[in-house]
């Protein structure tokens, strides 16, 4: 029997006897992704958009309840367009720039992080999570139509792993009863509690923060703006923070920080919720609940994320606080990162240590989330006197003082990561702008042509060529390299050249930039394409 | 190179000293302690430079473990 651990939002892919369960021996796949969440779907995507078959086994049948995630940066949608989901997301979701600050009894300031021209999305999306899994799939059932050689298997739940030199045995559980399956590489994206992990008897450490937070999904026809409300200590959660921000379908998150000594049961029922939320909200307000969740929140990764064949994505790998949108949004940058390293691995274009680059490069964009999620945590919630000293002083200066507000940390938005030192880097112009830099991913501008510079980029290695010549098609030890030709326009100037009149950029099948020159020169591009696939 | 003052640099050494204390008079040790959290934001903003700043957090570091030593 497959235990059900959550109710389902939509119900996507119900249980369905597949042919592998009659088979005499294991039938062996090139890659299973373990769970159906958004970083599995997502993997499953770019790797069947990429021609690799793969097949996903969920333990249940369709999108969990509640919304969890409900933050989208702007990384994540650039992730979505290459594979083609980033239009419902955006057009569902809520764009939203401004928030306020609260402390105590008042409103210390307000902010707008004013979203920097030219680029084709916005800073941040709110969307429930179920919708954005929800879009993940569609696109996946349009490309299966397409032929895109995707299987999804609902209530499919792994029950064994044992990790083999040339590939990892399955033992899979079914409403039928069990099966077993062998796979080339192994993806777990099975969560903050990954099964996969638990099973191989893998470490997952790093700092519990004790606290407990109630998080609520409300239905309410209210006048709040669409802004982001933090509070700092309100009169109705002393002591303790709070959070308010409006997603799709005229829902609102609320965040209540409880602390650590509760007790999770009796703080989740109804009668206990909902004075809590009219002490927010006020009385008069009318609200339904949607859904109620508590949250005690860990920081912690993997010491690493490949185990051999058995490689972790996303919350499996590591676990950050709420604050600052850096679950989901990391997740997707994880699999943006494998999904290509194992396509050049599969086809025998890059040998596998290429993989170890996805564990050094995710690596460092965990621990970059840890650290900034760690800094928001002992903000929000002083750890000492002293501690809670400066953070009420950074408060009180902040309401008559511009300077002290860059130091209020209620959660440092996710913005993407950039692999600073990977292997991977080649070599780099440094007259060329800091921003696009061997390792960053590429920043989006407008084209002259009309559409936007990161609609073009991405799922190949690639030469961006900004005014200057590069030959029509070029094949380098059997990688095709796409060649890009960009008319350079003020945008382009500013975030390509510089001073520069030219530049050829190496890109990434991630969009992140590989090497960067002034001008083309084949052993140059040569040398740092074997470097971007770990053939130097 | 050091970037901190750590010459003499006020004029009217003891009426400035005299200005500090007078504006803790009065207060209670919890608003004293409030008040001088942010009197260090205040100047360490006005200071801006973080290697000045890193010098001058370990002066004071090294200036209160002399005195435990003592």
């Amino acid at each position: 029997m497959v235990a059900v651990r959550y109710q389902t939002a939509f119900q996507l892919y119900p249980y369905e006897r597949s042919t592998d369960q009659d088979a005499s021996e294991p039938v062996r796949h090139s890659v299973v992704v373990v769970g159906g969440g958004p970083i599995g779907m997502a993997a499953a995507l770019d790797l069947g958009l990429k021609g690799v078959p793969v097949l996903v086994l969920d333990d249940h049948d369709g999108v969990g309840q509640g919304s969890r995630a409900i933050c989208f940066a702007k990384r994540a949608l650039e992730i979505a367009d290459r594979l083609g989901f980033g239009d419902p997301a955006v057009e569902k979701g809520v764009v939203w720039n401004e928030g306020k600050v609260f402390y105590d009894d008042r409103q210390v300031f307000g902010f707008n992080l004013l979203p920097e021209e030219g680029h084709k999305r916005p800073a941040f999306i709110n969307l429930q999570q179920p919708y954005f899994e929800k879009f993940i799939v569609d696109r996946i059932r349009q490309a299966q139509a397409d032929g895109v050689p995707i299987d999804i298997r609902g209530c499919n739940a792994v029950t064994s792993v044992t990790p083999n030199d040339d590939h990892v045995a399955l033992s899979v559980d079914t409403p039928e009863g069990s099966y077993q399956l062998e796979a080339d590489w192994l993806i777990a994206c099975d969560g903050a509690s990954s099964p996969i992990r638990n099973m191989l008897g893998l470490d997952f450490v790093g700092r519990v923060f004790e606290d407990n937070f109630l998080i609520a999904d409300v239905k309410m026809q209210a006048e709040f703006p669409t802004e982001r409300w933090f509070w700092f200590d309100p009169p109705f959660n002393r002591n303790q923070s709070a959070l308010l921000h409006k997603q799709p379908d005229n829902i609102w998150r609320i965040d209540l920080q409880l602390g650590w000594d509760i007790d999770k049961r009796e703080e989740q029922k109804p009668d206990n919720v909902v004075p809590r939320l009219k002490a927010m909200l006020g009385d008069d307000v009318e609200f339904e609940l949607e859904w109620v969740s508590i949250y005690t929140f860990q920081c912690r990764r993997m010491e690493k994320f490949r185990h051999g064949r058995v490689i972790f994505s996303g919350d499996s790998a590591h676990q950050v606080s709420p604050f600052g949108a850096r679950g989901a949004n990391s997740g997707l940058q994880d699999t943006d990162n494998l999904c290509w390293k194992l396509k050049l691995v599969l086809d025998g274009r890059a040998p596998e240590r290429l993989l170890d680059t996805y564990d050094i490069e995710r690596v460092h964009g965990a621990d970059e989330n840890i650290l900034n999620s760690t800094r928001s945590t002992d903000f929000i919630t002083p750890k000492s006197e002293t501690s809670r000293l400066f953070r009420n002083a950074v408060l009180d200066l902040s309401e008559v003082s511009a300077f002290a507000r860059p130091l209020v940390n209620s959660g440092r938005l996710s913005v993407p990561c950039v692999y600073d030192g990977s292997p991977l880097n080649g070599s780099d112009d440094t007259t060329l702008p800091k921003a696009t830099r061997p390792g960053a991913p590429a920043t989006d501008a407008p084209l002259t042509s009309g559409d936007w510079l990161l609609d073009r980029l991405g799922n190949t290695f690639q030469l961006l060529a900004i005014g200057a010549d590069v030959p029509e098609c070029l094949e380098i030890d059997g990688i095709e390299v796409e060649n890009v030709p960009v008319e350079p326009n003020d945008t382009i100037r500013e975030r390509y050249l510089g001073s520069a009149p030219s530049a050829i950029y190496l890109m990434r099948p991630d969009q992140h930039v590989a090497a960067r020159w002034q001008s083309f020169n084949r052993e140059a591009v040569a040398a740092a394409l074997k470097i971007a696939t770990g053939n130097a | 190179m050091s970037q901190l003052i750590t010459e003499p640099n006020i004029s009217g050494a003891d009426d400035f000293y005299a200005e500090l204390l007078s504006l803790h008079e009065g207060r209670s040790k919890e608003d004293s302690d409030a008040l001088n959290a942010r009197l260090i934001l205040i100047l360490a903003n006005h200071i801006g430079d973080r290697e000045t700043l890193r010098e001058a957090f370990e002066l004071a570091s090294a200036a209160g473990q002399q005195e435990q030593q003592s």
